[in-house]
């Protein structure tokens, strides 16, 4: 075993996909692949950040795993640089199979890519970056969990997360289209509208597990009266897992046809569902890889749309939800696009009482499922459960303070404090701001 | 078929119905699908019995079903659409439909003469494709990305042929995928096939693959080139079919490759959507040259201007050798053509339309609202509710112009009209 | 022990100064091609303003969450900082030798200002040291280079001080002043320490994404 290996944690890798992965690896293998990204994937960021790094520890509480576990310094963000690439560096990629193991586990599980230590750097180091880094080599070299992994190659294939197959989408939305008209008569899902005036997107969970999502969505957007579209092909789903396994070939074809499908709808902008990694995806990954330095579209997050719905005067609210809330601030639209403020308006503006969490807005915890650390699937559970008592704390503050519902506009985020509020037994229901509006607006007879 | 010759070419303006009244009427009315020659309109609608049926120039399909998507018209003027009744799918045409039904059918092609119609289907968690009421003999677990040839004889999909659980990510690496082409799998799998193509005679399919997680090229009728890149997109064939072309990335920048070696020895942040010229002496492209910069580059030399946002809809002209295609910059539409940007500028542009001889260029766009045409430069005087892109006739001396106007009140007059191109 | 002195007050200052200002600008221009080369990406997203406004922010002591967070740290940090790159430029001592060679001088701090100024120095490297053995999550991160570096930059304050207060072996004392202040300026751009050269890159850059991108602040 390299020393390299030994200096690692002991503990076992839970993953079995990684383990036979890496069976068939060679250290030379490793090696090469460490310095092939180095060399010609990296440049003057990682080379910078890697130097500049001062030592200095200031990063650490910015950290939810690193406070959640006692302050153990292992979790502190340049800890894990420390156990990752410092050790790829320092031993020019001669760290050997066993320890890339690790190294995987401590990128794709044990951070969200949640950026709130490059508020805490006073250099700007942004570990997030390096993080993704360590990220790609290891799916270079196929240790990457396997959950996420399947997620990537269910992308590949399908150009969605969730394998949701090219007809089991349509007939998604023509019973959702069904149920909905049955409320609203008339009410359209429409399908490759060309000319809309923007185009819904969506994640595959969305079809897969919470179709009753898409219901409201179109509920919503048929009360404001709007000209909207979904695609009926592939193209229909914005969310991306490739991107954090670090496939940015596939992140980027999956990318393309998502763009692509909105320019030949000619919509004039899309639409989000309320998710996160989706608009990170969107708005400064995917389009980045292939050359868009902005979305060539503009991106629009539920958040930002509801606001302006409500703020227009083309959503109108006949009561106030009672139940009083609290607001969970997502990474990836706060530290991602600033929407923070237009999520409180939309707070004041539909419930009757509010209870900040602390800390929040940019400085907010990440729900730890971020990153794709959820989609890591199972045998990552635990740490991110563990990996995020802070949370727990912070959502106990807020309830002891009169909290009941925790709205979270973010798929990821619910998935990650749905673990949470159960294992720690919090009992709070947790909304997105569509289940909210759907109840309270004023729909067509 | 009847040629574009027989079409109505005199100049004027003719109302074939008034599409208020079916809203009136029906109470329920989807996006109207008009006619290549604009003399019929037809859209889906509700019937008094809460059954779906179409209506074309106000009148109704005998049959009405429960569902009725993809309603387009061929290029032979029939309609047609893939309509559900009691959960089975088929295909409908001018109101008759296909005798085969399947538990689902989508994603309708029709070939460039209108004779073939092909869709996707799937029955009992089977999938394949329908040509011409003519099912593959072959079904497959899992079908996308259906293509069809010029002829609409042949059709080809990327099917999966090797079953796996989910999750099963080691099953998956050793490839799972490959082309049907006829209902006929190739020989070889891959980990990923993404679009195939046909070749011009529609004997040959070209298609992108991914051996392994980080080696991507293309494989024409199931051979693998022999050079391996970091990415690659759609291939096309050669006019003359006889060799394939696609965008390769090499080293982080793109270039165009023929049969796994490189043509243009430039290299671009993006390239793609390349296309042939009709005489097959160019290649043109859309190609990012710096980061965010985005153009056409025909043989490898980029236009001079550029726009930030994207640019799309390159087309080549039948003749002379001029392409157009529609860029995006600081949130509005421009028309480029000829290494040129056209100082109008929109809220949306749709493809550029060439006449046959490639003398003239017509684009439907559009600003506040309202849609019109721009041609070789010049906008329409006039603006509508509504617009179909336009259509030249064979001689290119005139326009035909499918729109609705909304005239006091409820009206929606749905027309065609000739205009002399002389006349703009 | 005087040709040790002239050579490390003569030639070997200009071989500092070589290495310093040459180092730095290598450092920058090779950074500079590289990035070009592989991620000239990020120059499109170089924003002055948003660059500027997170620059300044950190540079403002409290002015970040952070900061807060930590004030012994903050106060300790700036206290150096500020020390440290000012006191070499305006203690008499240095104006006197500058004067003598070249006939140009300006402003100086009162030599008691000075005296103070380097104590704190080497007060805030031994706060530094103790950090990095006590706190567990700086201990964790630091290596034998971090103790080099340290001893690096508090050398020449040390030996200054001593040999202002003419300590017993002050003379000698004076040539490992001179000496060492030499080996910090030649140590900046290849070690840590090049966080001086890089510290606006980074902070700016991160501050542009921010800003400029997400629309969000970075402190
Ligand atoms: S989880 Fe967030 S705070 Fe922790 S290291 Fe990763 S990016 Fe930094
Ligand atoms: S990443 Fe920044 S805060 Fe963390 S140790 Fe390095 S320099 Fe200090």
């Amino acid at each position: 075993m390299l020393d390299s290996a030994k200096n690692m944690k002991t503990s076992l890798i839970r993953d079995e996909g990684i383990i036979k992965s890496a069976s068939v690896l060679t250290d030379e293998q490793v090696r090469k692949v460490i310095n092939d990204v180095l060399k010609n994937e990296t440049g003057a960021r990682l080379k910078t950040y890697v130097d500049t790094c001062v030592h200095c520890g200031l990063c650490s509480e910015a950290c939810h795993y690193y406070l959640s576990h006692d302050k153990d310094p292992s979790y502190s963000p340049a800890g894990k640089v420390k156990q990752t690439m410092w050790e790829m560096i320092k031993r020019k990629g001669d760290v050997g199979t066993a320890a890339i193991q690790r190294m995987s586990e401590i990128a794709s599980t044990e951070c969200n890519l949640c950026r709130r230590c490059a508020m805490y750097c006073p250099l700007g180091v942004d570990i997030a970056y390096i993080m993704l880094v360590v990220r790609r080599i290891c799916n270079k070299l196929g240790v990457t969990p396997t959950y996420i992994e399947d997620t990537s190659h269910s992308h590949s294939v399908t150009m969605n997360q969730m394998w949701v197959k090219d007809d089991e989408w349509i007939d998604t939305l023509q019973w959702q289209e069904e149920e909905a008209a049955e409320e609203i008569p008339n009410l359209r899902i429409p399908l490759d509208k060309e000319g809309a005036d923007f185009m819904y997107s969506v994640i595959g969970p969305e079809p897969k597990f919470r179709a009753q999502l898409i219901y409201q969505a179109a509920v919503i957007f048929n009360a404001a009266g709007l000209n909207w579209t979904m695609p009926s092909s592939p193209g229909w789903d914005n969310s991306d897992m490739a991107m954090y396994t670090g496939d940015h070939e596939i992140m980027g074809r999956v990318k393309k046809v998502h763009f692509e499908t909105a320019m030949r709808l000619k919509v004039k902008r899309i639409v989000m569902g309320e998710c996160g990694h989706a608009f990170r995806s969107v708005y400064d990954m995917g389009n980045r890889w292939l050359g868009w330095k902005m979305p060539p579209l503009p991106m629009v997050h539920s958040i930002e749309f509801f606001h302006d719905l409500i703020k227009e005067g083309k959503l109108k609210l006949k009561k106030k939800f009672e139940s009083p809330v609290t607001l969970h601030d997502p990474c990836n639209v706060v530290r991602g696009r600033g929407l923070h403020e237009m999520a409180r308006y939309i707070v004041g503006e539909s419930c009757e009482e509010f209870i900040e969490m602390h800390p929040n807005r940019e400085h907010n915890y990440c729900c730890c499922a971020g990153g794709g650390v959820i989609n890591c699937g199972p045998p990552y559970r635990n740490t991110r459960v563990d990996g995020n008592r802070i949370k727990a704390e912070q959502l106990f503050a807020a309830k002891s303070r009169g909290a009941k519902t925790i709205i979270a506009p973010c798929h990821n985020c619910h998935g990650g404090l749905e673990d949470i509020v159960e294992h720690y037994g919090l009992h709070m229901d947790i909304k997105f701001f569509g289940d909210i509006l759907y109840d309270l607006i004023e729909k067509p007879e | 078929m009847i040629g574009k010759e027989q079409w109505d070419w005199n100049p004027g303006r003719k109302i074939i119905t008034d599409l208020g009244k079916w809203k009136e009427e029906y109470g329920y009315m989807e996006e109207p699908a008009v006619s290549p020659d604009g003399e019929k309109v037809a859209a889906v609608i509700k019937t008094p019995e809460e059954e779906f049926g179409v209506c074309v120039n106000g009148e109704i399909w005998e049959s009405t079903f429960d569902k009725i998507c993809y309603l387009q018209y061929t290029p032979d003027n029939r309609l047609t659409a893939t309509v559900s009744d009691v959960g089975e799918w088929t295909v409908a045409v001018d109101g008759e439909t296909w005798e085969n039904r399947y538990d689902y059918m989508w994603n309708l092609h029709i070939s460039a003469d209108g004779s073939r119609i092909i869709a996707a289907a799937q029955k009992e968690g089977k999938y394949l494709a329908v040509n011409n009421d003519v099912p593959w003999e072959n079904e497959f677990m899992f079908m996308t990305d259906l293509s069809v040839s010029a002829d609409g004889m042949h059709t080809s999909g990327v099917v999966q042929v090797v079953p796996f659980s989910e999750g099963d990510i080691h099953t998956f690496r050793k490839g799972c995928y490959t082309t049907a082409v006829d209902g006929r799998t190739w020989e070889n799998n891959f980990m990923n096939v993404w679009e195939p193509e046909f070749s011009p005679d529609g004997k040959h399919v070209a298609a992108q693959i991914r051996k392994s997680n980080y080696e991507y090229s293309i494989a024409v009728d199931g051979q693998a080139w022999n050079n391996f890149f970091g990415c690659v997109w759609k291939p096309r064939f050669s006019p003359g079919g006889d060799s394939v072309s696609a965008p390769v990335r090499v080293g982080g920048a793109w270039m165009l490759a023929r049969d796994g070696e490189i043509i243009w020895n430039k290299k671009f942040v993006q390239l793609w959507h390349h296309a042939y010229s009709p005489d097959m002496q160019h290649i043109a492209a859309i190609v990012a040259p710096k980061f965010g910069k985005w153009t056409v580059a025909v043989d490898g030399k980029a236009w001079k201007p550029c726009v930030d946002e994207y640019v799309t809809d390159m087309v080549f002209s039948p003749r002379h050798n001029r392409v157009a295609c529609i860029g995006k910059d600081n949130g509005r539409y421009y028309v480029m053509t000829d290494g040129k940007k056209w100082d109008e500028d929109f809220d949306m542009a749709w493809k550029p339309a060439f006449s046959h001889d490639g003398e003239h260029l017509a684009v439907k766009v559009e600003k506040n609202r309202h849609y019109t045409y721009i041609v070789d430069g010049k906008i329409l005087r006039e603006s509508y509710d509504m617009l179909w892109e336009p259509v030249f006739s064979p001689d290119g001396t005139k326009l035909l112009i499918r729109g609705i106007t909304r005239v006091s009140g409820q009206k929606e007059q749905y027309f065609r009209e000739v205009i002399s191109l002389n006349q703009i | 022990m005087h040709s040790i002195y002239n050579f490390v007050s003569g030639p070997m200052v200009w071989v500092a100064f070589i290495v310093f200002i040459g180092g730095c600008l290598y450092r920058l221009l090779s950074m500079g091609i590289l990035a070009a080369k592989r991620d000239n990406v990020i120059f499109s997203y170089a924003s002055p303003y948003y660059g500027m406004r997170s620059i300044l922010r950190w540079l403002t002591p409290f002015a970040t969450t952070n900061m807060r967070k930590h004030p012994g740290m903050t106060v300790v940090t700036f206290i150096f900082h500020f020390c440290l790159l000012l006191s070499p430029l305006f203690v008499y001592g240095h104006i006197a030798l500058i004067s003598e060679s070249w006939n140009v001088s300006w402003w100086y701090l009162p030599d008691s200002v000075g005296d103070v100024m380097a104590f704190l120095v080497v007060g805030a490297c031994a706060f530094f040291m103790i950090r990095r053995l006590k706190d567990p999550e700086v201990k964790y991160l630091t290596s034998a280079s971090d103790f080099v570096i340290l001893a690096i930059v508090a050398a020449p304050f040390l030996t200054g001080f001593w040999t202002y207060h003419q300590w017993p072996g002050y003379s000698i004392c004076g040539i490992l002043h001179i000496l060492s202040g030499e080996i910090m300026l030649m140590a900046i751009p290849f070690t840590r320490l090049s966080h001086m050269i890089f510290f606006p890159f980074t902070r700016g850059y991160i501050g542009s994404e921010f800003g400029a991108v997400r629309h969000v602040q970075d402190w």
